[in-house]
């Protein structure tokens, strides 16, 4: 019955579940809020860069490209990538493989562990590795105390090496995850079959293994780069005035130099290289959502036998405790300290308004500002996402699933698309465009996106610059993907039967989706919710653009912190810093609670 | 009186050449109507005609006489057990079940006495708080059809209702299934590609082919008088020979000239060729009755309630016979003398109609 039961599966699922109408006004509304928030302000930054005086000018690029100052930036932007790309990678296969062919006690909770970098603002990571290696930090301390030296004998801020670790620190999850789920999926036979025919352990892992982890090796490290390549906070923090992505370049540009032209010139060279990494990505990651041979876990992970597989289990687990928590053990403990001992001054200090002036609002006003941002930010991602996530998962229902290997499921698949396409043919083209669409904001750089607010949205009709909106529609504009990407496998996962049952059962297609829907997605919702909460809390890159002077958030104010002199404000700067990582950690314990599917959907 | 259902003329055709072609049926009130046939033949998709999931290309579905061809499907007020059940996961035993009485907008008592109701007739009494994830096959199947039925649908259809089901449920349920339904007093269509379960729950049965209904009628008359070669075969009728007609009810065929007492065709039309059935319970072991025949065994295998025969007539047709446990049957090898019953004798049309 196999075939037949396909090809009519989806009849009416995908045709009535909502009028033509009512798709139609979806689209509208995705649409328009992509074309106003994302490509009209991109587009203002090109004709600022490349149409300056009314005429269409190369000059800025081509000038910007002569200068040598720039070229330096966009190669240390390159090879500083490059370099914590393979870093990270390197440093993550041993882990990799841990987690696909190892079972041992407490596994989970690690896994759950090395994740929430993922989650952590860049302004908390940068003065994490701050609190651990720069000169005050808890490392030279210790050395200090213990060798009786005067100096800090480790002076890693701002040079590249603290970069690259806190890079690492970041992405070693992805790397983690993308390569350790697909890993997993691998069948073991293959490595032993090559064992059988004679190869040693490692000649299997070199001739068999890796090349079958390519595709999904190659995909985690050109997602990496992406990160990498526009990281913002991090050099800006830890890298000093010595070093400069091009992300903060456009960012010097625009808030010390105010030069809007060479700034919006800048994230021209820097969309190009996004966009072209993002295709790859995507091309890439399209390969990897094919498993070789789905397994399951049981079949493919034991206990690690004899003591040298103990060692390297062991080994590498401490790694990953050293490299990720220690960071933000430090950050905790200084945060905590003054003057060589336990105190909570830099925690109330953020409570005054040691001035006493109406201009100067007491710290925790960032707190509050934060806060009030995420939640406007939750509640418009949340509509949108279910917007789009309802619309892709129509789309999925033909293309998904011919990734099914079985061809008369795809041919009954083609059967329909075409069955359909007197009606309407027209609606699935701009469905199968969306997705891409959709994630484009992924690959943006926040920086550019704020910029781009600032010469687009500032002139009536769409005179937003003084209001509070512009922050909530470009963390709006970060959170969506990560939204969508929480909803759509929960809504993947439904089986169209049940919306048929139910419909057959009197439920009109608004009931279905009451009933059905709603109910099924609700756990991926909060994960999304929780996601775009966390996003809108630590953004920093778009919102130190746009966020205005009275109305800080969080990663802004730790930011000015960091530019005031003085112990006390450094010390609220940790202490802020160390609020938000408690909220983003809290925040992601939900998600790994709740969640659908993996991080490996991104 | 009005027939409940009647389909006319109903076309589906997809891009790659299948068609569901010119359907037309009648389901009487009560009956329960099998849709029988292989994978493919159409019989899923005319149940998703009926239920308004699919649109017709052309025709019509008649419900007490009224067109509903372009009635939404939840406004037809029918009922569909689904292949896998297709259960709501997210709500228990009482959630599923009640889940038409509240979209047909009953209030809260009548909805608790109407589940309670219908999971005693379907022998799942006080299972209202169970976690549908948490049942097993049995349960399942039991809770799908209690949820189809809570509504009082005019017309419930049953998509493979025990093809998910281990072959011991599935015997116990061909019994109580039509019971149930009966008891219900409710019009039912049910799909399956298994003849046994068709024959079973059916009072009639509509046997489907590449999107076509072949023949339609009671399980009895089906068996007895398959309309064609393919039909005979489906059916698992096995033993068929090429016959001339000699006289009424006298044919010629390779293994001796046979009477046979049922028609099958219309009318003897002495002289022509046809195509003659031999059922498997056809023989008896005899040197005295009419049509005797004499085989070499080939195989022989006991299967408890039955014996299973396969013998070689000297001029090479291979037969299969079936026998009561009680008879002796001699060894491999040893030629046996049988006589083949001429009321388990059918002619079926002619030689290359499907």
């Amino acid at each position: 019955m196999g075939n037949l039961s396909e090809r009519s599966a989806r009849g009416w699922a995908a045709e009535s579940r909502l009028s033509s109408l009512g798709r139609l006004l979806i689209y509208a509304i995705l649409l328009s809020f992509l074309v106003l928030f994302y490509f009209y302000p991109l587009t203002a930054i090109l004709r600022l860069s490349l149409i300056p005086e009314g005429r269409l000018s190369l000059e800025p690029l081509t000038k910007l490209i002569r200068t040598s100052r720039y070229l330096e930036t966009l190669w240390f932007t390159v090879w500083q990538a490059a370099l914590s790309t393979l870093l990270t990678v390197l440093l993550a296969l041993p882990g990799c493989y841990i987690f696909a062919r190892y079972d041992f006690p407490g596994k989970s909770v690690i896994r759950a562990l090395t994740t929430v970098p993922f989650v952590l603002p860049t302004m908390v990571v940068s003065l994490a590795f701050t609190s651990l290696l720069g000169p005050r930090g808890l490392l030279n301390v210790a050395l200090m105390q213990l060798l009786r030296l005067d100096q800090p004998p480790l002076n890693l801020q701002h040079t590249v090496f603290i970069i690259l670790l806190a890079h690492v620190f970041y992405n070693y999850t992805l790397v983690l995850r993308i390569v350790g789920t697909y890993w997993s999926n691998l069948s073991p036979q293959v490595e032993e079959a090559a064992r059988m025919l004679g190869s040693s352990r490692w000649r299997a892992i070199r001739e068999v293994t890796l090349p079958l982890l390519i595709p999904a090796i190659a995909a985690a490290a050109v997602l990496v780069f992406i990160f990498d390549f526009t990281s913002f906070g991090v050099v800006l923090v830890l890298g000093g005035p010595r070093f400069a992505t091009l992300e903060v370049e456009i960012y010097r540009q625009t808030v010390h130099y105010l030069n809007l032209p060479l700034a919006a010139a800048l994230s021209v060279i820097q969309i190009l290289f996004t966009f072209g990494l993002m295709a790859v990505y995507t091309r890439l990651q399209a390969t990897t959502a094919l498993p070789i041979e789905l397994r399951s876990r049981r079949a493919t992970q034991r206990r690690p036998q004899g003591w040298r597989q103990q060692l390297f289990v062991v080994g590498n687990l401490a790694l990953m405790v050293v490299l990720l928590v220690l960071p933000m053990l430090a950050l905790l403990e200084r945060s905590l300290t003054l003057g060589g001992g336990f105190s909570l001054t830099f925690y109330r200090e953020l409570f005054r308004n040691p001035r006493g002036s109406a201009f100067y609002v007491p710290p925790v006003a960032a707190v509050r500002n934060s806060v009030g941002f995420a939640l406007a930010t939750v509640g418009l991602s949340v509509v949108l996402g279910i917007m789009a996530a309802s619309t892709l998962d129509g789309q999925a229902t033909r293309g998904g699933s011919a990734q099914v290997n079985s061809s008369a499921v795809a041919e009954s698949h083609t059967k329909l698309a075409h069955s359909r396409r007197p009606r309407g043919w027209w609606l699935l083209r701009l469905r199968r465009l969306l997705d891409p669409v959709l994630m484009l904001p992924l690959g943006t750089s926040a920086v550019t996106l704020g910029l781009g607010y600032i010469v687009a949205l500032d002139e009536p009709p769409l005179d937003l610059r003084t209001s509070p909106a512009l922050v909530v529609l470009a963390h709006t504009l970060v959170a969506l993907p990560f939204v969508v990407r929480s909803i759509l496998p929960a809504l993947r996962s439904i089986q169209p039967q049940l919306r048929e049952a139910a419909a057959i059962l009197g439920a009109s297609p608004w009931s279905v989706w009451r009933e059905v829907d709603l109910p099924i997605m609700a756990r991926a919702l909060v994960v999304g919710a929780v996601f775009a909460f966390t996003v809108s809390m630590g953004e920093f890159g778009a919102t130190s653009l746009i966020a205005r002077p009275e109305r800080p958030t969080m990663p802004v104010a730790i930011f000015r912190f960091l530019g005031r002199p003085g112990t006390v404000n450094y010390g609220q700067a940790l202490a802020m810093s160390t609020l938000l990582m408690l909220v983003c950690t809290v925040g992601f314990l939900m998600i790994e609670r709740f969640r659908v599917g993996g991080l490996e959907e991104f | 009186m009005r027939p409940l259902l009647e389909l006319r003329n109903l076309n589906k055709s997809y891009p790659d050449g299948w068609t569901l072609s010119d359907v037309s049926l009648i389901v009487e009130r009560r009956e329960i109507l099998g849709l029988l046939g292989p994978s493919g033949c159409g019989k899923t998709t005319l149940l998703r005609l009926i239920s308004g999931l699919e649109i017709a290309d052309s025709g019509t579905v008649l419900v007490d006489g009224e067109d509903v061809t372009d009635v939404a499907p939840h406004r037809r007020g029918f009922g569909l057990m689904f292949q896998e059940y297709a259960l709501f996961p997210h709500k228990d035993v009482f959630g599923n079940v009640a889940f038409g009485l509240r979209m047909a907008g009953l209030d809260a008592g009548e909805i608790a006495g109407r589940v309670t109701e219908t999971l005693a007739l379907v022998g799942l009494e006080g299972f209202e708080r169970r976690d549908v994830n948490q049942l097993s096959g049995g349960e399942r199947q039991r809770v799908a059809l209690a949820r189809s039925l809570a509504p009082e649908p005019k017309l419930l259809m049953l998509d493979e209702p025990l093809g998910a089901l281990d072959r011991a449920l599935r015997e116990r349920l061909m019994d109580e299934l039509p019971a149930i339904l009966h008891r219900a007093g409710v019009t039912v269509i049910s799909v399956t590609h298994d003849q046994e379960e068709a024959f079973a729950i059916s009072d009639r049965v509509a046997l489907m082919r590449s999107g076509e209904v072949v023949q339609i009628g009671t399980p009895q008359a089906l068996y007895r008088q398959p309309r064609s070669t393919w039909i005979a075969r489906f059916l698992g009728l096995t033993n068929v020979l090429n016959a001339k007609i000699v006289a009424v009810e006298r044919v010629r065929t390779v293994v001796g000239t046979l009477d046979v007492k049922s028609p099958g065709r219309d009318g003897w039309d002495v002289g022509s060729e046809a195509q003659l059935l031999v059922r498997p319970e056809a023989a008896s072991v005899s040197k005295s009755g009419p049509n005797r025949v004499n085989l070499q065994v080939t195989g022989c295998s006991f299967r408890g309630m039955h014996w299973q025969l396969d013998a070689r007539h000297k001029s090479g047709v291979e037969l299969s016979f079936i026998f009561s446990a009680g008879v002796d049957l001699p060894p491999v090898g040893e030629t046996l003398a049988l006589s083949l019953n001429p009321r388990a004798l059918t002619l079926l049309g002619d030689k290359t109609q499907a």
